[in-house]
């Protein structure tokens, strides 16, 4: 125990003597809670629209001005030919095309039917999926706008028609920030727990302290609870920074108890400290862990659900999320803060990751020796 | 397994790294309160043996014993019994010199009472009452060399290793440091160290000389002298190390 308080000192010293982590843990938060989520917003707006209107009529008119006036589009470019529409795309000023035909309205009030031509320029996926069923719903909301004016009667239509109307829960305003800010917390927390000790560690064997301490009597468990303890301490210091961040700067107050979520916190740091400590036991140097860090941050964030749905991910990508901490921790970031799950609800999770904190720390104790 | 006057014995020590044999069945004793001079080349294996001695490093075959207890399965009592003071300098610059002998002792499972009183000896004894606060980052060379030995023998080990400890120090402090040695030797610890100068080769007891991973020659400095009918060390030295097969680094 005496060992331990020794080792104790030495950390804390050493972390609030150095200046780079204190910007560490006082800036990162800050930056990344205050300009990551407006950044990593899914709404798409300011599609540029290039229109090819062969028609020119008072209903190609108006279709153009329930477009325009939605606010998600841009009028581009208003041409008569789609050689040219195209070659906006090519140029990639537009990124989809319109082209209504000639005989739009006549038909329209003719045969009761008409076609519409969209071309969507899908290198962006994203914008190019929104902007596309984007303009396939105005146009949807134009068509039953034109068959009201038109089909007055008969009264009761045989055409039984379905709408659909929905409404979010437990994010009404489908606010985007509600969702990131608690995963965007999530990574720093990670990113803390993890690389900042394993960094720590790896550093004491680069300028050769490790040596000193391993021909002294100290014990394995005493060192490395030495390293753990501080930055667990670190972990739940930034959190709690993270979460006054996203209380004070976007009014996220968490719709669940804190106490659930530092419980998760606590459990899900002793789970990212032993992956730390096993990529220190791995590595020689600082450029080593570095690289192996930055590399593991990717797949985490990339296949964790913070930026991508999940269920949306091929099967082989689901099953590296499941053994990815950092899912976890987010999925229960949102249950909590969105929803206000309790200690019941995530159980679950809290079982897997206990789980990972076990084998990740045994397997760095094993694997680290004081002999070689 | 070891007399009572014997602190270091070790019998046909060996370390291989794969096909590289580093230390090649060593045989030597160390008497206690000795000043026991470990020479050779770079690369002749010293560095190896020295902490397969320490419990760095697991021999992998031969025996020994340092104060009293085996290499191989009581490393935790040899830690211990000795200090080491390795090749890199190895206080922590960013504590102060108060904090490293704190911490150093504190890890050894000194008394603070302990701490407290040899701490204030020490520091009047390397003059470095002033400094107690100041970081050792920003120390002089020499003052962080004779810092880094007081804290290796701070909790009183028998044997204390030194690899290279006057590596790029100024011939003064040298003659300084060796003063300390005498010092802790005459207090009874025994001290095993390894450099490359061969004036301190002369202020040694004895002094065995590795070539190759196998010690070549093992005597008091004034025995080896005569052997190789030389006036120096440094021709001994010489004489021998130009047999070295194995290339330098």
């Amino acid at each position: 125990m005496r060992t331990l308080r020794f080792l104790l000192q030495k950390e804390f010293r050493q972390i609030f003597r150095d200046p780079s982590i204190l910007r560490i843990i006082f800036m990162m938060p800050a930056i990344q809670l205050l300009i990551l989520p407006w950044a990593a917003d899914y709404e798409v707006k300011n599609i540029q629209l290039s229109v090819v209107d062969h028609d020119h009529s008072q209903y190609s008119r108006q279709l153009l001005n329930k477009v325009t006036s939605s606010g998600y589009f841009q009028l581009q470019d208003y041409s008569g030919s789609y050689s040219n529409a195209l070659q906006q795309v090519e140029h990639d000023k537009a990124d989809l095309v319109l082209e209504i035909p000639a005989d739009f309205e006549k038909k329209l009030i003719r045969e009761n039917e008409s076609t519409l031509f969209m071309a969507i320029n899908a290198i962006n996926g994203v914008k190019a999926n929104l902007g596309g069923a984007y303009l396939r719903s105005i146009i949807q909301d134009y068509n039953r706008e034109v068959r009201l004016k038109w089909v007055q009667l008969p009264r009761f239509s045989p055409e039984v028609q379905i709408e659909v109307t929905s409404s979010n829960w437990f994010n009404a305003a489908m606010n985007y920030k509600l969702f990131m800010v608690p995963g965007i917390l999530v990574v720093l927390v990670t990113m803390v727990g993890s690389f900042l000790a394993s960094l720590n560690i790896v550093r004491e064997k680069e300028i050769g302290t490790i040596e000193q301490i391993n021909v002294t009597p100290i014990k394995k468990y005493h060192f490395i609870l030495g390293k753990l303890i501080p930055f667990w301490v670190l972990g739940l210091l930034i959190l709690t920074i993270g979460l006054i961040i996203a209380r004070l700067a976007y009014g996220i107050i968490p719709a669940g108890s804190l106490l659930v979520i530092y419980t998760f916190a606590a459990v899900y740091l002793l789970a990212v400290l032993g992956l730390g400590l096993l990529l220190s036991t791995y590595t020689s140097n600082q450029q080593q862990a570095m690289l192996l860090s930055f590399f593991m941050m990717m797949v985490f964030i990339l296949l964790s659900g913070l930026y991508t749905s999940i269920d949306s991910m091929p099967a082989w990508a689901r099953a590296i999320t499941k053994v990815n901490p950092v899912t976890y921790f987010i999925d229960v970031m949102r249950m909590v803060v969105l929803k206000g799950s309790g200690l019941k609800d995530i159980s679950p999770h809290l079982f897997t990751v206990l789980g990972f904190a076990v084998v990740l720390n045994s397997w760095a104790v094993l694997h680290y020796k004081k002999r070689s | 397994m070891t007399t009572n006057n014997i602190a270091i014995q070790a019998v046909e020590l060996t370390k291989r790294f794969g096909e590289f044999t580093a230390v090649d069945g060593i045989s030597f004793e160390v008497k206690k309160g000795e000043i026991f001079g470990f020479l050779g080349a770079n690369g002749a294996g010293k560095t190896t043996a020295m902490r397969m001695l320490c419990g760095l490093s697991m021999p992998t075959s031969g025996k020994a014993a340092v104060a009293g207890f085996d290499v191989f399965k009581q490393t935790e009592q040899i830690k211990r019994s000795i200090g080491y003071m390795s090749q890199k300098f190895s206080l922590y610059e960013d504590l102060t010199v108060k904090e490293n002998i704190r911490f150093y002792a504190g890890i050894y499972g000194k008394s603070d009472a302990f701490i407290k009183e040899k701490t204030a000896f020490l520091l009047k004894e390397l003059h470095l009452e002033g400094e107690t606060n100041k970081l050792v980052r920003s120390l002089p060379l020499g003052w962080k060399q004779k810092l880094a030995f007081s804290v290796a023998i701070f909790h009183e080990p028998e044997i204390v290793f030194l690899d290279e400890p006057t590596g790029g120090v100024d011939p003064v402090t040298r003659r300084e440091f060796w003063n300390m040695i005498y010092q802790a030797a005459e207090s009874g610890i025994t001290i095993f160290v390894t450099t490359h100068y061969m004036d301190e080769a002369e202020y040694c007891n004895r002094v065995s000389i590795m070539v190759d991973g196998r010690i070549d020659a093992l005597d008091t400095p004034a025995q080896l002298k005569k052997t190789f009918e030389v006036n120096s060390m440094d021709e001994v030295f010489l004489k021998l190390a130009r047999k070295a097969k194995r290339s330098t680094d």
